[in-house]
């Protein structure tokens, strides 16, 4: 036994296929997040056009509300937070103590709450575009 | 079952070269019981309606061929109530002697057989082969250290254990010398989950935070302070103890409950659920505003 064998933390990720719900609920979580903090950055450098002039700040928004891309993007936005949000709610409930049985359930139904408000919001974000 | 006709069979050998005294006619008695017994496992073989394919992980750095980690695949004959472990004990028993597992009780109390099966942390004495996807594919646990073929490393998974020292330790014992220290049913149904454990590590090994970090006191030690410290027995000073070695950075706070853990238990104990309670716990007795 002078040696083994180690398989490295590679497979962790290579195992993708094998996760369940819980562990799916972690990864979008931790996903959402990041883009979360992203569209953070991004946001304060639109707002802070504002700074210059107001007419600046109207030019920057209406030129970025014309690009079809940022429309698109900005379902993903939406569908990001939502999704952030309830999983979030889940999260808390798991803190407490709460049906942490049905915490399967939960991720699922916060998945599909997610796609219904997104589907609902395409009327309104790509209104006008085409 | 395979592994009852094996038994059998070696019985009648140990019969039979009693009889025989002379060396020579033992030998070549035992030589053709030997066939025999080869016969009887190919017939076995042939007997069984079904067969399946195991695909079983196998290393051993002190066997030059056995450096490289690799699978082999042996074709077990399969029968009605089969367990993953008695596919496991035919192919050893039948094919290769070499093959190395850990198994004891076959009844999941020993918790010696956590293996990787199809995926998943499950004990092969618990597994039914009908359950799975044939051909089954059998590893160690992983994020543990490959000693040979199917065994790893326990020896961290035993150190996290013994670090929340988990035995009985009341702050007062009873007056009376033989005097029993009894504990309220409501109190007993309220442990009852987590003293189930049998440290077979397999949620240990599918945690990820557990991979990551080493010194992460895992699921099952949590688990174990869990039971000693909501044992209402032991009294208040003792718990404020257990709470801090748990609330420390590498105890109840790594835990980011992917559920992981509860999921593979083969116990069914809910682990996440009893790592957020003493989260709450440890809270509570740091705030202290009543």
């Amino acid at each position: 036994m002078s040696s083994s064998y180690d398989r490295g933390t590679v497979e962790s990720f290579g195992r993708w296929q094998e996760f369940s719900a819980g562990m799916w609920a972690w990864v979008l979580h931790k996903f959402t997040g990041w883009i979360l903090i992203g569209y953070l950055f991004t946001h304060i450098a639109v707002l802070s056009t504002a700074t210059q002039s107001p007419e600046m700040y109207t030019d920057t928004l209406q030129g970025l509300e014309e690009l079809v891309i940022v429309r698109f993007l900005e379902i993903g936005l939406l569908a990001v937070a939502v999704f952030h949000i309830l999983n979030g709610v889940r999260l808390l409930m798991v803190d407490l103590g709460i049906g942490l049985g049905s915490q399967d359930k939960s991720f699922y139904a916060s998945l599909v709450l997610t796609a219904v408000i997104a589907l609902a919001s395409i009327p309104t974000f790509l209104g006008g575009v085409f | 079952m395979s592994t009852q006709v094996t038994e059998q069979t070696e019985t009648e050998t140990e019969e039979q070269t009693e009889e025989q005294s002379p060396g020579e006619r033992r030998r070549e008695k035992k030589e053709q019981l030997q066939r025999e017994r080869e016969q009887e496992k190919s017939d076995l073989l042939d007997e069984a309606e079904e067969t399946v394919e195991l695909k079983i992980f196998r290393y051993d750095p002190e066997v030059p061929e056995k450096e490289e980690p690799r699978f082999d695949s042996f074709e077990v004959p399969f029968f009605e109530g089969m367990t993953v472990l008695d596919a496991l004990i035919y192919a050893r028993d039948t094919y290769d002697s070499s093959l190395t597992f850990r198994h004891s009780c076959r009844q999941a109390v020993c918790g010696s057989d956590a293996l990787f099966i199809n995926g998943k942390q499950r004990l092969g004495c618990k597994t039914q082969m009908v359950d799975l996807e044939w051909p089954i594919r059998i590893e160690p646990l992983p994020h543990q250290e490959v000693v040979k073929d199917l065994v790893v490393d326990m020896e961290h998974f035993y150190e996290q254990m013994h670090a929340v020292e988990p035995y009985f330790d009341p702050d007062e014992l009873p007056d009376g010398e033989r005097e029993e220290q009894r504990q309220t049913p409501e109190n007993r149904e309220k442990v009852k989950l987590s003293t189930r454990c049998i440290w077979c590590g397999a949620c240990m090994s599918s945690c990820n935070v557990a991979a990551g970090d080493n010194q992460y006191l895992g699921p099952a030690a949590i688990n174990k302070a869990y039971r000693f410290a909501m044992d209402e027995r032991e009294g208040t000073d003792r718990k404020e103890d257990r709470l801090r070695i748990i609330e420390q950075e590498h105890g109840v706070w790594r835990c980011q409950t992917q559920f992981s853990c509860t999921e593979v238990c083969p116990k069914d104990i809910p682990l996440t659920e009893h790592i957020q309670e003493l989260k709450r716990e440890a809270v509570k007795s740091n705030l202290k505003f009543w």
